[in-house]
């Protein structure tokens, strides 16, 4: 099989007398490594530039509301059941009368917990999701944690903002640092 | 020698080991840099402006680390190793002539931390006794892999010794003085250079220097796939510092010692005219010593081209099987560097300097005529 197309057969023979010298070698080596040292570099200075990740980024998880600031959970706990790092945990409850306008369906999740040190962001809990609650930002990576309670993201750092409404774009031309609210913001 | 002479020689050598001290900081920076360039990376940026203050910040790290000794080390000579290697790449520099001569009053002072006329004999006495610091090192260290780092080394630095000085034996032929500034002067016009007169020698004085500074491909002693660590294994914090700071001194003398052995020293083309013109526009004195900074200026242009060519070769080139060294370094160069000194002697006798291009041209046709008459290898179509 071919990996690549500049690979070269390999043989036992005998070196010819110029190959025995070196030299021709040597300023054929110097050659290619000075052609690299004026090369473009690649590197995208990470902090200050960020790259951006395209449509299909599996980064911080998010729990949707619906348009009317419902919460979409119903705490069925299907998540976590596909979670293969068993890193989602919840407790259900049921909702109370006057509380309609918080959860959409008749159970919802009072507590909500992704272990964020487990996770290894697979994507299976979107796909298991049956009411299409639990996402995976395309446009945001998980900060890096300081402390050790941090990692446990609970509820009040998962469900959406309602004035900062994720909503995935699948657009190239999309060059400038994702993070930028302006970008995932909804149109309303 | 009166005061002011003394004084003078004083500050140039207290100068000259500043800049020896801030090049070789400088080179491990610039290794850097250069080690990212050529490898399609950026190196460091984060300390200062364009990294800049990346040495200071490596040295404050040297300083802070635990500087550990292992028990059942010989304690003392634990501690002389960094300082014997330290010692004499610092010593050598003194009698590399950096410039022509500064004029003030009656006085004119070479630019040269002394100037003796056994200065090539100097240098090579300072650079045999590099190995000690390897060599107790490595043994002090009471540890295998260090003490075989340090035999490689040792053993490496003696065999390429030898074509050093053989490489040598001819430009002092061609110069009937061993002292460094008398062959810096004999190279005054620019086919003069011993570049030019010395091609093989050249090269082979070129190798054995990367031999002699440990540098890649020569640098066995250092090994981290075969040997740990090599010779500074057993070394932390900075003595450790010490040793690869040695390194970048040696780096930077033998950069020196280079460039004033085969390319003409503080010489540029067109010297003598520049001077004169100088001399005539800003008078005698201020224009000799214009003229001098201008020689020193592109003496360390020299200076900084080699130590960047040390890099170049470092991010080019893999290290060499230790048989492989020691063929090379007896077979080939010890060999090649007396037929050196035989053809430029024959040449001298009838005042031809520039016989060892014979050399060359013997070699070009040889390896020419056998590549034409090898047999030509079938080319097996690889397998999909």
């Amino acid at each position: 099989m071919q990996l690549t197309n500049r690979s070269k057969q390999v043989s036992n023979k005998e070196m010819t007398l110029a190959e025995k010298m070196y030299l021709p070698a040597i300023v054929g080596g110097l050659a290619i490594t000075i052609s690299h040292f004026f090369r473009k570099k690649p590197t995208i200075q990470y902090p200050e530039v960020k790259k951006y990740l395209g449509p299909i980024y599996r980064g911080h998880h998010i729990l949707k509301r619906d348009e009317q600031g419902r919460e979409r959970c119903t705490a069925c706990g299907l998540c976590a059941v596909a979670c293969p790092a068993e890193a989602i945990s919840m407790v259900a409850a049921e909702r109370e009368k006057g509380e309609e306008s918080l959860y959409r369906e008749e159970k919802y999740a009072a507590v909500y917990e992704i272990n964020m040190l487990r996770c290894i962001f697979c994507g299976l809990c979107e796909e298991a999701c049956p009411k299409q609650a639990v996402y995976l930002r395309h446009d945001l990576m998980v900060p890096v944690f300081m402390e050790r309670d941090d990692v446990i993201y609970g509820k009040d750092k998962l469900v959406e903002k309602m004035d900062d409404r994720y909503i995935r774009i699948a657009n190239a031309e999309v060059q400038a640092t994702p993070t930028e609210p302006s970008l995932t913001r909804a149109a309303t | 020698m009166d005061l002011t002479v003394l004084l003078v020689k004083g500050i140039i050598i207290l100068v000259i080991f500043g800049i020896t001290l801030l090049i070789a900081t400088y080179s491990t920076y610039a290794e850097r840099k250069v080690a990212a360039f050529l490898q399609d990376r950026l190196g460091p940026n984060r300390a200062g402006p364009w990294g800049l203050l990346q040495p200071i910040a490596d040295a404050g790290k040297m300083f802070f680390k635990e500087d550990f000794i292992p028990s059942q080390s010989s304690k003392w000579l634990f501690i002389l190793g960094p300082c014997l290697a330290m010692l004499t790449a610092l010593m050598s520099s003194a009698v590399i002539p950096f410039g022509d001569s500064i004029r003030f009053g009656d006085y004119s002072v070479p630019v040269q931390g002394i100037e003796i006329n056994i200065g090539v004999l100097y240098i090579f006495g300072v650079v045999s006794l590099g190995v000690y610091g390897v060599m107790v090192g490595g043994w002090a260290s009471n540890n295998k892999f260090s003490l075989l780092g340090a035999i490689r080394a040792a053993s490496q630095n003696i065999s390429y010794e030898i074509a050093l000085g053989l490489s040598m034996i001819a430009i002092l032929m061609m110069t009937g003085s061993l002292s460094v500034r008398a062959i810096v002067d004999q190279q005054a016009g620019f086919f003069e250079w011993n570049i030019f007169t010395q091609p093989v020698g050249f090269i082979i004085f070129l190798t054995c220097s990367f031999a002699e500074c440990n540098r890649t491909p020569f640098d066995l002693p250092e090994c981290e796939t075969e040997l740990v660590g090599g010779y500074h294994t057993e070394y932390s914090s900075m003595k450790l510092g010490f040793y690869l700071f040695a390194e970048y001194i040696n780096m930077f003398v033998s950069s020196a010692f280079i460039s004033s052995l085969y390319f003409g020293g503080f010489h540029y083309p067109f010297m003598n005219e520049i001077g004169t013109a100088l001399e005539n526009s800003l008078g005698a004195i201020t224009g000799h010593n214009v003229a001098t900074a201008l020689g020193v200026i592109t003496f360390f242009g020299k200076i900084f081209f080699f130590i960047f060519f040390f890099m170049w070769v470092r991010w080019t080139l893999p290290r060499f099987r230790y048989d492989q060294l020691m063929n090379l370094g007896w077979k080939t160069f010890i060999p090649l560097s007396i037929l050196n000194v035989v053809i430029t002697g024959a040449g001298l006798l009838y005042d031809f300097k520039y016989a060892t291009w014979l050399i060359v041209i013997v070699t070009v046709v040889v390896v020419m005529v056998s590549s034409a008459r090898a047999p030509k290898q079938a080319v097996i179509p690889q397998s999909v």
